[in-house]
């Protein structure tokens, strides 16, 4: 009983990641259409450029919120540079464009930060609780506690704040978006600033206890994309289920299965769910205007 | 002989009814034009019968069977085609592959000596090409059959899409808007070309805003409103019908 | 004799093939020339299924692990011929191909981009894993294909570089041509048409969903042939065959060369495929200059290298 909750722990743990991976995946979906393949290395970032102030000797949180500003800064360089000059290009080569920026993003890291694994102090010690016969970390519980309040922030933005109705507006229908006189450009920025900002919260958070290199950001990526289909891409409330049970499918899979193959969980389910529910747990079929 | 029997269709969208149980019936060599106000449904109803959209009620009997939410391409083997308001030309092909896309059901089903290039391919394409200039003749485009299809008028398009359709030799054949954004030179055109094809037996289902066009050439008329018929019948009784008159004039008031 | 432009690439590819040996300074120049054909049979492949249907697949590399690991594992466990290898990895990836493509490619937008990378993922992973059959990461010893020893026999007696740079050429020109005629038939048609407008497409009678999974099947088969061929001339493979950055290669050349032309396809993978050669560093720098690479054509060049000096030389229209 107690292993099962140990296994259950851990996926919810990094659940909490994939949620906020796929829910960094869902906006920018939703603001543009894109599928955004370098949402993982905004995650890889944000831990890196921490562990970079850290050992330059700045305080922990001044290390974090530098991280997280400076990959936000990216992500809106990203969406200037790389996304808007190819405006209406066909959803093929936008993919190609994203996956393109990751993979230069991995390379710059390659050379900046050396193929060597990198972590820093966790935020409250390192001495695990105890509850119920199953051990966690402090950290786990910054890391969860963290994503459910990026969700609940991005609830209140976007349901209760002028600027967050614009951007929801902006992502049902640009044209009327712009027509009634939001400024879809800065909407898409902003989106994309938002989107990085929460990867690289995600990573600060998560470092401790998984550590961080040049490579970690595929995988999260893949993750969180699977996470993000599973509960239904575009749905905020998808990718926070899909990123949790995610996570806890993973943890059960590596536990009573193989940890060799948990990786394995988060692609079974993509292919599940292509196969099977293509829409995801909360999205909706639509249809095409001829 | 009722070629295509249209019984009860309608479809929602998330709430609101765009099209409400709809019937009527088209016969061979006849012309039946579907009208009515901006909004009254009509893109929608043909995007039903032509398997674009799944009905949410009723059903589309072509030859007798029903064929309701049928995919576009069973349908084009059963001799439905149509042609798009907004244009669905191949782009990047030429006039003429364009053309000979119309002629896929007929030239194609073997990948095999395809890749081979073997001489059945062979004999199989050049037929096709052959059928394909004889239909751009008909259509006046035979002088542009190796320009690129994006570099064609407006007007040229719509004809295009004409031929490309007749290439399949179809029974029915629905025509979306095919006058709409035409000088009245190219409108002409279109007439003349649309009652030519209805002359040779095929079933002709037009939507189309240009009242005198319509007018002239349909032999029945079918008038939504709303997404409800609100009459049908011949051209001159249509257009002396109190209901159609204030649907239209309604629609006038409203905007003015 | 007029020129088709299908005779004028065949041509240029056999000239070039025949007569570039002449221009090596040393043997080692082969074995350079036909990894280029092996990465090039690979992107023809990709330019059916990405440049002429329009569909992409970031997980091509796992066809090509299973066709280099059919011609390792079969011989050794099955006692089959290495030739007969070869095809029994074209078929499952073919079989493969289907089974996933069927379902996936009834739905529209980029789904089979990633389906095809969680398969691809999954088949690296297992190749990873299972080190009792597989040895791991460590690679595997792939026996000898055995033509060369036949050729020998008859009296034609090749360098292992010499043999295999042709015999790749041989199968590259195969496949250019096959594709080419694909291009030029109706299947060709219909996958451009389909590619243009899919609702066109359909209902012009086109079985979209059908057509799409024939690229897919095919270009699977050319995948899995060009691992197969890579296995057999290194005498030795490893999983890294079947991993993410191989299927990102293949999509780069294809995107750099110019997507939908099998010319360019060469072109692209001549180039990915020399630039480390000739960068010694490149090791370090090679994902940024691939990412750089795809991002920078796909807003500067959309079409490709080789389209683009295409339209350039024929100038607007015909």
């Amino acid at each position: 009983m107690s292993e099962l909750l140990q296994f259950l722990l851990s996926g919810v743990t990094v659940g909490a990641v994939y949620a906020l991976v796929a829910l960094g995946f869902t906006i920018i979906y939703n603001a543009s259409d894109v599928v955004n393949f370098a949402q993982g290395e905004f995650v890889m970032l944000g831990g890196m450029i921490t562990v970079m102030a850290y050992t330059a000797g700045a305080p922990l949180p001044l290390a974090a919120l530098v991280a997280i500003v400076a990959t936000a800064a990216l992500g809106v360089a990203m969406n200037k540079l790389a996304i808007e000059p190819a405006r209406g290009a066909p959803v093929v080569s936008l993919v190609i464009i994203t996956i393109g920026v990751s993979i230069f993003i991995r390379g710059v890291a390659q050379l900046v930060f050396g193929k060597q694994i990198h972590t820093f102090p966790a935020f409250s010690g390192d001495d695990p609780l105890h509850i119920l016969g199953a051990t966690i970390l402090p950290q786990s519980l910054w890391v969860i506690g963290g994503a459910v309040a990026v969700f609940v922030g991005l609830w209140a933005f976007f349901t209760r704040t002028l600027l967050g109705r614009a951007v929801l507006a902006t992502s049902n229908n640009r044209l009327a978006a712009q027509l009634v006189g939001i400024n879809t450009p800065f909407v898409m920025t902003l989106s994309f600033a938002l989107s990085a900002g929460i990867g690289a919260l995600a990573g600060v958070l998560v470092t401790p206890i998984t550590m961080t290199s040049y490579d970690v950001g595929l995988a999260f990526a893949l993750k969180g994309f699977a996470a993000a289909m599973l509960g239904g891409m575009g749905n905020p409330k998808g990718a926070l289920v899909g990123g949790f049970l995610l996570g806890v499918l993973e943890g059960l899979t590596a536990g009573y299965i193989s940890s060799q193959y948990k990786d394995a969980a988060a692609f079974i389910v993509i292919l599940g769910v292509l196969f099977f529910l293509p829409q995801g747990l909360f999205g909706r079929k639509s249809t095409d205007r001829v | 002989m009722t070629l295509l029997s249209i019984e009860g269709l309608g479809i929602s969208f998330g709430g609101l009814k765009a099209v409400n149980d709809v019937s009527f019936t088209v016969k061979p060599g006849e012309i039946v034009s579907v009208i009515g106000p901006n909004g009254a449904g009509k893109t929608t109803l043909f995007n039903m019968i032509s398997g674009v959209y799944q009905p949410g009620s009723g059903k589309v009997v072509l030859n007798g069977e029903d064929v309701t939410a049928m995919s576009p391409h069973l349908l084009a083997r059963r001799g439905m085609c149509r042609t798009f308001q907004n244009l669905q030309v191949f782009q990047s092909m030429t006039v003429l592959e364009n053309t000979i896309a119309g002629y896929h059901l007929q030239e194609s089903g073997h990948v095999l000596s395809d890749l081979l290039n073997l001489p059945s391919s062979r004999r199989r394409a050049r037929q096709a090409e052959a059928g394909a200039r004889e239909l751009l003749k008909r259509v006046g485009l035979e002088r542009a059959a190796e320009r690129e299809a994006g570099s064609l008028s407006y007007g040229s398009l719509k004809r295009l899409e004409i031929a490309r359709a007749m290439a399949l030799k179809p029974k029915v054949l629905l025509l979306d808007e095919p006058a709409a954004g035409c000088n009245a030179v190219e409108t002409e055109e279109i007439d003349h070309l649309i009652a030519e094809i209805a002359a040779s037996g095929v079933a002709i289902l037009l939507v189309e805003h240009d009242m005198k066009m319509v007018m002239r050439i349909s032999n029945h008329i079918v008038v939504l409103d709303h997404g409800e018929k609100i009459a049908e019948g011949d051209p001159a009784s249509v257009s002396r019908n109190p209901a159609v008159i204030a649907a239209y004039l309604g629609a006038e008031n409203a905007a003015g | 004799m007029r020129l088709t432009p299908k005779s004028a690439t065949l041509l240029a590819l056999v000239v070039l093939i025949a007569l570039a040996p002449i221009f090596f300074p040393s043997g080692f120049y082969y074995r350079v020339g036909a990894l280029i054909f092996v990465n090039a049979l690979a992107v023809t492949g990709i330019v059916i299924l990405t440049g002429w249907a329009g569909q992409i697949s970031l997980g091509h590399a796992g066809f090509a692990g299973i066709g280099a690991y059919a011609c390792a594992l079969a011989p050794v466990h099955w006692g089959i011929h290495p030739a007969l290898a070869v095809l029994l990895g074209a078929a499952i990836s073919a079989v493969l191909a289907w089974l996933v493509g069927r379902p996936i490619l009834r739905l529209k937008g980029y789904y089979l981009g990633v389906a095809s990378l969680g398969m691809g993922i999954l088949i690296s992973m297992v190749l990873n894993n299972e080190r009792e059959l597989t040895r791991g990461p460590d690679g595997i010893d792939v026996a000898d294909l055995g033509l060369r020893g036949l050729l020998k026999g008859a009296g034609l007696d090749l360098s292992n570089g010499q043999f295999w740079y042709f015999f790749c050429g041989l199968v590259l020109i195969l496949g250019a041509w096959l594709a080419l005629n694909l291009r030029d038939s109706a299947t060709g048609r219909a996958l451009r048409a389909l590619h243009g407008s899919e609702v066109a497409a359909k209902t012009v009678g086109m079985d979209v969903t059908k057509l799409k999974l024939q690229a897919f099947v095919i270009s699977a088969v050319y995948a899995s042939i060009s691992g197969s061929l890579l296995a057999l001339q290194n005498k030795f493979i490893t999983p890294d065959v079947a991993g993410f950055m191989h299927s990102v290669e293949m999509v780069t050349m294809a995107v750099l060369g110019g997507v939908s032309s099998v010319a360019g396809a060469i072109f692209g993978a001549a180039v990915l495929t020399l630039l480390p050669q000739v960068l010694t560093v490149f090791a370090e720098y090679e994902q940024l200059v691939l990412g750089a690479v795809m991002v920078l054509v796909m807003i500067f060049l959309r079409e490709g290298v080789v389209p683009s000096i295409q339209r350039k030389i024929r100038g607007r229209g015909e």
